[in-house]
């Protein structure tokens, strides 16, 4: 924690000793692997904070990113701590009466994983019948009771219980968050669950991504990081971030 | 409060009774099965049984219904073995796995109950009993158990009315009895205070019906009332 402070410290005094180039000061959480996290030697990193430097380089400014405990974040910014909350935070109502967001930087999909021998299709005809497991009060569930009415549905406390009981063989499938499910494959899954089909990003469930947070008003580096956004998008750096995570495409469309 | 909301939940809701109850009727059932013999063993002069009947009130009663049913349900699941056994037919159903974690919980409770009742009965009409020929049996069935099970209904009243309580755990196990329906719904309808409380007034009546049961049943044995 110190060894952490004394480093962002040490990168604002390199920062603002190099005053030429624009300073911006980026909060990410550091405790939501693999998009940001801080590891053993106290070093920032994952996918936010590639995103993160990436914008940066696109923009041209010195950066000097922070982790910043989650509950806190929103009120950092307000108070002027950092300039942008890069933290895989999702664009909602309530946030946005607090602070302005850029466009959506990623948004991952509801996926669904079963046994992989499963000829399983992520349809409404393919999931009549089937017995499908998702978490309780999700916006999965919601998706499942509306798009998918032939499906069995069992609900479940966690997402933890949810896949003990898919790979008890009590379930054909289950349907939850892409990312979560991708990690939870890479560890738990072996070989024996894969992704079935396309998932799911129609925002009327899933919503609309992560974005980057500003101060309200804050017009110019929010057009400076949706300009850059859209540069790494195009230029293909956003892909190769994005392609040393995750083997699927969390780019919003 | 929204009074219509609560109106819309009741339909659904009460579709939910029947399984509550099969549910707490079956394990109040297996675990009065369970309950005489276990008592009994305790009691026992032969050491192991009692060593085995101890062993099993203890775990039972000293941990949580919640953390047995997972036991059952997600935790015997894991194993490649039990999965591919016969024993999958049954530990595959949720309901089964609630039902068998109930039984075992008020089996272990009732069994103690149970054991009250039969050191309540003085030592003295045992040996009466036994001194006028009658054999252990007999003894028992005529002499103790009659009144063993006067001592013991209170108690064994209130353990009934305890189960239809726990029985709501069974919704972490995916059945969607009362508290399954009432959480699904609340999730639904962002409305929990109104959705939990119809639950709970479902919860309260059938409580109600149980306690009354149990008060007529014990008026039934009190054998100190005049008749008139």
């Amino acid at each position: 924690m110190i060894r952490k402070l004394v480093t962002a410290g040490a990168l604002a005094l390199l920062s603002t000793q190099g005053a030429h180039a624009e300073d911006i000061r980026i909060a990410t959480e550091g405790a939501y692997p693999p998009f940001n996290l801080v590891d053993e030697s106290g070093q920032i990193k994952g996918f936010d904070v590639d995103i993160a430097n990436a914008l940066c380089a696109e923009m041209k400014a010195d950066c000097t990113i922070v982790a910043q405990a989650w509950d806190g974040i929103i009120p950092g910014l307000k108070a002027g701590k950092y300039d942008a909350i890069i933290a895989s935070m999702s664009i909602t109502p309530e946030r946005l009466q607090a602070v302005d967001f850029t466009a959506p930087y990623y948004i991952a999909g509801a996926a669904l994983v079963a046994p992989a021998a499963s000829d399983i299709s992520f349809t409404p005809s393919g999931l009549d019948g089937k017995t499908i497991g998702v978490q309780r009060a999700t916006t999965y569930a919601t998706l499942l009771k509306e798009e998918f009415p032939g499906a069995i549905v069992k609900t479940y406390d966690t997402v933890e219980n949810q896949n003990l009981d898919l790979t008890a063989g009590r379930l054909d499938g289950v349907v939850a968050q892409q990312v979560v499910m991708y990690e939870w494959l890479k560890t738990d899954g072996d070989s024996a669950f894969a992704f079935k089909g396309e998932p799911i990003v129609d925002p009327k469930y899933i919503g609309d991504g992560a974005g980057i947070a500003v101060n309200k008003g804050n017009t110019k580096l929010l057009g400076e990081l949706n300009a850059a956004l859209a540069a790494i998008k195009a230029n293909g750096t956003y892909a190769e971030i994005n392609a040393s995570y995750f083997p699927f495409s969390i780019a919003p469309k | 409060m929204n009074i219509s909301v609560m109106l819309a939940a009741l339909p659904d809701l009460l579709r939910a009774v029947p399984l509550t109850m099969e549910l707490v009727a079956l394990a109040l059932l297996v675990g009065l099965l369970i309950a005489l013999p276990t008592a009994l063993a305790r009691l026992s002069n032969v050491a192991p049984l009692r060593w085995g009947a101890t062993a099993y009130v203890f775990f039972f009663r000293g941990t949580p219904l919640l953390v047995q049913i997972f036991l059952i349900y997600y935790g015997l699941s894991q194993f490649a073995a039990v999965r591919s056994s016969i024993a999958w037919v049954i530990l595959k159903e949720p309901f089964w796995c609630a039902l068998i974690a109930l039984s075992l919980n008020t089996g272990a409770y009732t069994a103690e109950v149970f054991r009250g009742g039969i050191l309540s009965v003085p030592h003295n009409q045992i040996e009466a009993a036994r001194a006028i020929g009658m054999s252990p049996v007999a003894a028992f069935r005529r002499v103790i158990w009659p009144q063993a099970i006067r001592q013991a209904l209170p108690a064994y009243g209130n353990e009934m009315i305890l189960m239809v309580k726990a029985s709501s755990l069974a919704s972490t196990v995916t059945l969607m009895e009362i508290t399954g329906v009432a959480r699904t719904l609340a999730s639904d309808t962002y409305m929990p205070i109104e959705i939990f409380t119809t639950a709970a007034l479902i919860y309260l009546c059938l409580t109600y019906a149980m306690a009354q049961a149990i008060h007529l049943v014990e008026r039934r044995l009190d054998v100190t009332r005049t008749r008139a």
